[in-house]
């Protein structure tokens, strides 16, 4: 009912690209989009962009670790087992898959469970588990969120592992009140007799180019605003590994968003054992002492070329900027901290403005720093209209929107 | 079954794929080009062989199915309390049988006085279980470890695992005592020793739950069942359909109880469906599925053994629907004679009582009689006033148990936001009735 037949026709799409092996899939990427390019070429139109999403500026994004070394050059890892282990050169879809298979062999209890995981997930997150893990633990539920997410919590509430997997972050409203009125209230209610902390809900997320209305929505304020809920979002492979562990792990119900955009786009040296980052935890990704910049998920990278060409605009200019990683709970401390050093704060996410995240950040930084703010807090979001298909380039917090941003506080 | 003999030729081939999967990466599973293989012995019932069909023919007549054959009622006792058929005798000990009856006078004494106290006020809601007493019946038919999910009418599983008169009436009063922390309104018990799930009001929601956690107990292989209980108007919801088809597929040890009590709310079960009634949608999931008449303790309590045993030894979930006859308003806050005739409540409650019934069938075994009953009534009712009064004069919970369990740990808000609260009772003590609370607060 609220998988519509795009979807249905997308995952067929999504079937037939992800199907096939990574490298002889590219083989076939490559080859067709050559062909392409020289059809195009020669009646003069541009080529188009790869069919599956592409973002500019991840692969050469700084925040990525190309090499062991700099992967392993992480306080946060430093406290694991991992800290001088081994690394392997993994996507995010990988590096999920690599969590979720560590998950099942150290529980005995976890299983996965969504719509298509069974022969890898329509972006290729489970694949190969369901032959290593067998079928009891690795399986295909019928189409129905609010099915998946309830049979989610039951486990839960007896005491075993659920991860369930909702295919787009778009459909998980359908599974809404099972999260909000049952997941996020289970322990609550019963005075701590039951709670459903070994339920994990995985959902990719956020624009992805050609997504339209239903491939590309940023859910997160719905589940921030539930208290009982937690919500996480990985920017990277390093980092969806360790947050997702976590997740798995945690004795709360977490929501986990995907930004879908960064499944192929983001590749980075992983360590390949077992580890997890912490939840509620911020990570400065570059310091800086005039202007703190907030976001998460993919909207990092577009952060990140932001502020390169502010930085190079203006002579001197120095920005911070933070990946929240956990939005509920999130952590203000070290927003906090960063705006009473800097005076000045831009947010930005892909989900609309109006009560998205960032009225919260905003309103819990005017409280804490407002002695010290020197320009009003900018948020730069996306509209507050639905995700639209063919104006996704004007609708979305593009580099522009939030160049322009920074350089407003700076010269306020 | 040809059917069967192909299904499992479908599931070798899965096992084949599975092997095929690692070394091209695509996926075939060509369900409808196996089935064609199959020789046709009968060419007047060919078989199709369509990957979604489980097992249909080809016809060339054009018919469409408006009904099948209406699903009867299952009873062991009639009106009387006597046996129909000897065979179906449940054949229990005096003992169980008379606790099964002791429970089902508790359940309806507890309901009397604590439908008077909240219209006196001393509670703030109430839900009671006339007419449906029977449904104890059903928790007779479990074994103590299997998991129970409810909707809120089934106080009497609860009594029957050993709930204490104490624990129901602290959850009322949402005292210090109460398992809950006094967090929910009166009725949505819950306890962990007797493994049953804490009640919510959402309707539906605990249904697929139950697959889920029946899915989890199959795989712990500790050989128990989930029993999951809802009214035919949560049977509406989408959870229900979500669950039943989701047991089915994932083959779920879990018996789901419906209570078909003739309204939800107002509305009456004709405009709540209008097939035949929810046992016929069991079908339509590959669930096997029974009817049983709700005011026969021993019908009910017959079929969820059987049920059990279907659940726990083939892991097959079950749907039973329970007839009965809601004779109470839906809630304390509902007047039911603003939608239905108080004659017909008073002709059921006279004519087909489940309580009646059963103290017949006792009495004609020399089980029970009018001393014993006046005895029972008597001493049971002082029981539950001392539980009462006793659960009255408690202190509220602690303030700080508003701020614990939303998550394992508070985070950094809620910790704040308590000490906020801390500050403001501080500021304005007599803005707030803390002499009520344990601790009056001061340990927030």
């Amino acid at each position: 009912m609220q998988t519509s037949r795009f979807t249905l026709l997308y995952r067929n799409f999504a079937n037939n690209i992800y199907s096939k092996p990574l490298s002889r899939n590219r083989f076939i990427h490559k080859a067709f989009f050559h062909a392409t390019k020289k059809i195009l070429q020669t009646s003069g139109a541009p080529a188009p962009a790869p069919a599956e999403g592409y973002l500019p500026g991840v692969a050469q994004s700084k925040f990525i670790k190309s090499t062991q070394e700099e992967a392993l050059k992480n306080s946060e890892l430093m406290n694991t087992g991992v800290a001088n282990g081994e690394t392997k050169k993994m996507n995010m879809f990988q590096a999920i898959n690599d969590a979720m298979g560590i998950a099942l062999t150290t529980d005995e209890t976890a299983v996965i469970f969504g719509e298509d995981v069974a022969f890898g997930g329509v972006f290729r997150c489970t694949l190969g588990l369901a032959e290593m893990f067998g079928r009891d633990r690795v399986f295909n539920t019928p189409l129905s969120e609010q099915g998946i997410v309830g049979f989610g919590i039951g486990m839960a509430a007896v005491g075993h592992t659920a991860i369930a997997e909702i295919q787009f972050a778009d459909y998980i409203f359908p599974a809404f009140d099972q999260l909000v009125n049952e997941a996020a209230k289970y322990r609550y209610r019963s005075g701590g007799l039951f709670n459903v902390g070994g339920l994990t809900v995985r959902s990719p997320c956020s624009a992805v180019g050609h997504g339209g209305h239903y491939h590309s929505q940023s859910p997160e304020a719905y589940f921030t605003h539930t208290p009982g809920l937690i919500v996480v979002m990985p920017r990277s492979p390093i980092q969806a590994k360790g947050l997702l562990l976590a997740s798995i792990r945690d004795r709360n119900p977490v929501i986990f968003l995907e930004p879908k955009i960064l499944y192929r786009a983001a590749v980075e040296e992983v360590p390949v054992g077992d580890y997890e980052l912490p939840l509620g935890k911020a990570e400065i990704l570059k310091s800086g002492k005039d202007v703190t910049v907030v976001g998460y998920g993919s909207q990092l990278y577009t952060l990140e070329n932001a502020i390169k060409l502010a930085e190079k605009d203006i002579p001197g200019l120095s920005c911070e900027l933070i990946d929240l990683r956990s939005l509920s709970p999130w952590d203000v401390d070290t927003v906090a901290n960063s705006v009473n050093k800097t005076g000045r704060l831009v947010i930005s996410h892909e989900a609309p403005q109006t009560s998205g995240f960032a009225a919260e950040v905003a309103t819990s930084i005017m409280e804490r720093c407002f002695l010290r703010l020197e320009a009003p807090i900018q948020r730069v979001c996306g509209l507050d209209t639905p995700f639209p298909l063919i104006f996704e380039k004007f609708y979305v917090p593009d580099m522009t929107k939030c160049y322009d941003a920074i350089k407003e506080v700076v010269n306020y | 079954m040809n059917v069967n003999i192909s299904l499992r030729a479908i599931s070798k081939l899965h096992v084949k794929q599975a092997s095929n999967f690692l070394i091209n990466g695509r996926r075939f599973i060509s369900t409808s080009r196996i089935l064609c293989q199959e020789p046709i012995k009968n060419k007047s019932k060919e078989k199709v062989s369509f990957p979604g069909a489980t097992g249909s023919y080809f016809t060339n007549e054009i018919r469409f199915i408006q009904s099948i054959d209406p699903i009867p009622t299952y009873r062991v006792m009639d009106r009387q309390g006597k046996i129909t058929d000897p065979s179906q005798d449940p054949q229990v000990s005096e003992n169980f049988a008379v606790k099964i009856y002791k429970d089902m006078i508790t359940l309806n004494i507890l309901d009397l006085i604590l439908y008077d106290a909240q219209r006196q006020g001393r509670i703030s809601f109430y839900m009671t279980n006339f007419g449906e007493e029977a449904c104890i019946g059903s928790a007779a038919g479990l074994d103590n470890e299997d998991m129970i999910f409810g909707q809120y009418r089934e106080a009497g599983t609860l009594l029957y695992r050993g709930f204490t008169l104490d624990e129901l009436m602290n959850q009322c009063y949402s005292n210090e005592n109460d398992l809950g922390k006094g967090r929910q309104m009166p009725v949505h018990y819950g306890s962990k020793k007797l493994n049953f799930q804490t009640i919510s009001s959402p309707l539906a929601t605990q249904i697929p739950q139950a697959s889920g956690a029946a899915y989890a107990l199959k795989r712990a292989g500790n050989k128990n069942c989930v029993m999951c209980y809802f009214g035919e108007g949560a049977a509406s919801e989408g959870d229900f359909h979500a669950a039943l088809n989701i047991a089915a597929t994932m083959k779920c040890p879990v018996i789901f109880f419906c209570r078909n009590n003739g309204f939800a709310i107002s509305t009456p079960a004709l405009e709540q469906y209008k097939g035949d009634g929810i046992a016929s949608r069991g079908i339509g999931y590959g669930i096997d599925t029974i009817r049983v008449d709700g005011n026969d303790v021993w019908a009910i309590y017959n079929v969820t053994k059987a049920a059990r045993k279907l659940a726990v030894e083939e892991n097959r979930p079950v749907l039973i629907e329970a007839l009965t006859y809601r004779i109470g308003h839906h809630s304390t806050s509902d007047d039911s004679s603003a939608y239905r005739p108080k004659k017909e409540v008073e002709d059921w409650k006279r004519l087909d009582n489940p309580l009646v019934r059963l103290r017949k069938w006792l009495e004609d075994k020399n089980w029970w009689n009018e001393n014993f009953e006046n005895e029972y009534r008597s001493s049971i009712r002082k029981e539950i006033l001392t539980a009462f009064s006793k659960a009255e004069k408690l202190h509220k919970p602690s303030i700080t148990e508003l701020f614990n369990d939303v998550y394992d740990h508070p985070t950094p808000n809620i910790i704040a936001q308590r000490q906020k609260l801390k500050q403001l009772i501080e500021k304005y003590p007599n803005n707030y009735p803390l002499e009520k609370f344990k601790n009056k607060g001061k340990d927030l």
